[in-house]
């Protein structure tokens, strides 16, 4: 890495950064409506009318590939990029690749979900999508491996940020899973079969199942968190140690929790006492970052009153904190009996899901999207809306499906004296109703809070320029040789 | 601290970091999930289990392409009120032909792991196409398209063959009759034999308990 002394001068990429936060805000309400629409059709059976593309079984997988490969995986890239290229100080490796990258993506992610409605799924969660798209993720995922990786490697300050090895590891990780989970044999051209079978399928589809949370919704959405944390705060990680312990430690000991989503199932009993205590262990590197995170901003509570992204920010923080407190009391294998193929996981993926990667991705684009074009954001009063709007979604959501979820498996393991069972399937589904519908109200809730937020930001960036920023000149102490 | 001079290594050399994580990450998948796709006692299929006909074969996949999956369950668990609502619980070896496998993560609609033989083919038909009519609560969605689609027959073959190459016993004769059966049927028929095989792989041995009823 010689430092070639160039007199043009170069700049950060960051037209590639607001196009892809564009997108992944597109998908966000695309996606949530999508997740609006299938929460109705709990309440409304016949709301597909007949369609085969509006059933419930082909909407669903929908729902949540746009959210995690649209809404979220968009907002990955678009952060990553942004805080690599200054985290290095050097412009994108690859420029072109990166908006290769950016547009086939959003392209995947659309005929993806059209193929989904098509009716071509493959079941296994997360890795719906047939193997004509797996080999296409799977393609651009090594353009997004070349990108990033390509640009640290010409960094000119000496250490890679904490950031970075939280989105090196996204990008590591899910290239693995992905590649082992959808081993499959083409038979047609929209058609395969798993090369593993049955219980087998069915171990390794949630060693990918639970690391794609571990390491996307998570992890991804830790290296965010890192970087625009103490931007936000306007000071530096409270401590650097205890984010390189909680670094490996959650790398290492994320991959063993999978099997928690099998309890009591057909699979050795061995795999699943191993899945729980390895989920209980979870708890501390989860924590150690929250407590990272709250330290971070502990000295900067004034700023929370004036800046609404910072709010979002913090809350999502609260709420990772839940999710990660709440994931492995469910592992455990007596709790799990009651919440497993119940609404308490719905619940439980929402608060991860809305209080996490939601909240924090919009704190972090309600940062971004003014600075990017150089100005104010439009609307501090609609973004403070948004925040109250989005609270109240999330809670009232966790809150109607943790009231379902118990009953639901109470109900279903509750036996009367003699032994037989006390409630037939039918009673207890039908009870369920109330809650639905309170679901489906703060599912509307947030979609309002985010179409907020989409109309914020076309005002704050309508015809404006993305501004260029150069990157700054590294004192030769830090920098690389 | 040794570790966090390693460390400080590490932090400074791309090529170590990317190797660093892939090491630590892969570790579990070795230990844990690499064992499990070696078992024996995983891919031996249950006295009664067999490959599904070409017939359960295409409803199967219908079933997977409509995603029922997304509130069925196949998965009885082995807990004495699961046992008793849906019957014996499942067993590792009735599922070895299946792929993908379908347990499913979440039951808006009951387990369907042994509802094999529970109803007859007219209750399915008119269940499928109109829930409501049979179960007036019911949220299920309606699948009207299923008894109105004919049923695919040019793939069958590739399928059964593309099994045959993993593993699953299909003679040469049952690949070459397939299409027959499939023909003039619509999708629903196809739906209805697998739903009616399902559970099927598993008999209990005589004394057993956990009788299965509403
Ligand atoms: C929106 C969720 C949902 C989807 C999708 C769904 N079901 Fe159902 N299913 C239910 C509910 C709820 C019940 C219970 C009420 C009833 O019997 O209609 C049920 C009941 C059943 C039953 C009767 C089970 C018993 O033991 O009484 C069968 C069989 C069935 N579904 C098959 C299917 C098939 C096949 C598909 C896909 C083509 C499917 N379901 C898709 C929700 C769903
Ligand atoms: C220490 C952290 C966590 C642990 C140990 C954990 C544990 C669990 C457990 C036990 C289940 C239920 C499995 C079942 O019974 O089927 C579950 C489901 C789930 N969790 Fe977590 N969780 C954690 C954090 C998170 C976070 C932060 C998210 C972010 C969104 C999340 C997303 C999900 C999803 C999407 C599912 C549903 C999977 C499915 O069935 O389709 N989890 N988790
Ligand atoms: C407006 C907001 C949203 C609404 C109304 C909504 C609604 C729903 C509904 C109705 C389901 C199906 C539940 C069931 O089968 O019983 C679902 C599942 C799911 N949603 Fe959402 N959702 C929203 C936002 C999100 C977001 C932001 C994410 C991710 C970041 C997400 C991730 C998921 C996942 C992973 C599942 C599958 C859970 C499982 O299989 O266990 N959702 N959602």
């Amino acid at each position: 890495m010689s430092s070639e002394m160039t007199t043009q001068p170069q700049y950060y990429h960051d037209e590639i950064v607001k196009r892809l936060v564009q997108f992944s805000v597109a998908w966000a309400v695309l996606a949530m409506a999508a997740g609006v629409f299938v929460a109705a059709e709990l309440l409304w059976p016949t709301l597909d009318m007949g369609q085969p593309w509006l059933s419930f079984g082909r909407l669903r997988p929908l729902h949540t590939n746009g959210i995690i490969f649209g809404f979220g995986v968009s907002a990955l890239m678009a952060t990553a990029f942004y805080s690599v290229q200054r985290t290095s100080h050097v412009p994108l490796f690859a420029p072109k690749l990166a908006w290769f990258l950016c547009y086939a993506w959003q392209l995947l992610v659309l005929s993806g979900g059209l193929s989904l409605l098509a009716g071509m799924n493959t079941t296994k969660e997360y890795a719906e999508l047939e193997w004509p798209f797996d080999i296409a993720i799977a393609l651009l995922w090594v353009s997004f491996g070349i990108v990033f990786f390509g640009t640290i490697s010409r960094r000119k300050i000496r250490p890679i940020y904490i950031s970075n090895w939280f989105y090196g590891a996204l990008i590591i990780v899910i290239a693995m899973l992905h590649i082992v989970n959808n081993l499959e044999l083409p038979v047609t051209w929209t058609k395969s079969y798993s090369l593993y079978a049955g219980a087998q399928d069915a171990i390794v589809q949630w060693w990918y199942g639970h690391n794609a949370v571990g390491f996307l919704l998570t992890g991804g959405f830790l290296g965010m968190l890192y970087y625009f944390l103490p931007k936000h705060a306007g000071r530096p990680i409270w401590s650097y140690k205890l984010s390189v312990v909680a670094f490996w430690a959650f790398t290492y000991s994320y991959i063993w929790a999978g099997p928690h989503h099998l309890h009591y199932n057909a699979i050795p009993e061995w795999v699943q006492s191993l899945g729980m205590v390895m989920s209980l262990v979870l708890l501390a590197p989860s924590w150690a970052t929250l407590i990272n995170g709250v330290m971070t901003v502990s000295s900067a509570w004034e700023k929370l009153k004036t800046d609404p992204a910072l709010k979002f920010i913090v809350l999502s923080l609260a709420f990772y904190g839940l999710a990660t407190f709440e994931g492995p009391m469910m592992a455990i294998r007596s709790v799990n009996v009651v919440s497993h193929f119940t609404d308490w996981t719905i619940g439980h993926v929402h608060s991860g899901a809305l209080g996490w990667n939601a909240m924090i991705t919009y704190g972090t684009f309600y940062y971004l999207m003014p600075r990017l074009v150089g100005t104010e954001l439009y609307s501090k009063r609609l973004a403070n809306v948004h925040f109250w709007l989005a609270l109240a979604g999330t809670m009232l959501y966790i809150i109607a499906m943790w009231a379902a979820g118990v009953s639901q498996g109470l109900l279903w393991l509750s036996l009367d004296e003699t032994g037989e069972l006390a409630f037939g399937f039918r009673d207890i589904m039908s009870s369920m109703a109330p809650y639905y519908g309170l679901r489906l109200l703060a599912g509307l809730i947030f979609l309002g809070g985010t179409l907020l937020m989409a109309y914020n930001f076309y005002m704050t960036t309508r015809s404006r320029k993305t501004v260029k920023v150069e990157p700054p000149v590294v004192d030769p102490a830090f920098g690389v040789v | 601290m040794n570790a966090l001079k390693l460390h400080k290594k590490l932090e400074e050399n791309n090529a170590l970091l990317i190797f660093g994580i892939l090491l630590v990450s892969s570790l579990g998948g070795l230990v844990q999930v690499l064992p499990s796709v070696y078992q024996e006692s995983l891919r031996t299929p249950e006295a009664n289990t067999r490959p599904y006909s070409a017939l359960e074969l295409a409803g199967r996949d219908i079933y997977i392409s409509e995603g029922c999956s997304t509130c069925h369950s196949q998965q009885i668990r082995s807990l004495v009120a699961e046992v008793e609502r849906y019957g014996p619980y499942s067993r590792a070896g009735e599922f070895v032909y299946d792929r993908p496998f379908l347990w499913g993560s979440k039951r808006t609609g009951p387990d369907l792991h042994r509802v094999g033989g529970k109803y007859s083919d007219d209750w399915h038909r008119i269940h499928l196409v109109d829930p409501r009519s049979v179960v007036p609560t019911s949220i299920m969605p309606g699948y009207p398209w299923l008894a109105e689609k004919d049923l695919r027959s040019d793939d069958i073959q590739a399928k059964l063959r593309g099994l045959r190459s993993l593993g699953h016993p299909y003679s040469d004769e049952e690949i070459e009759n397939a299409p027959a059966q499939l023909e003039g049927r619509k999708q629903i028929d196809a739906l209805i034999a697998y739903l009616q095989m399902l559970g099927t792989g598993f008999v209990e041995p005589e004394s057993g308990a956990g009788d299965s009823s509403e």
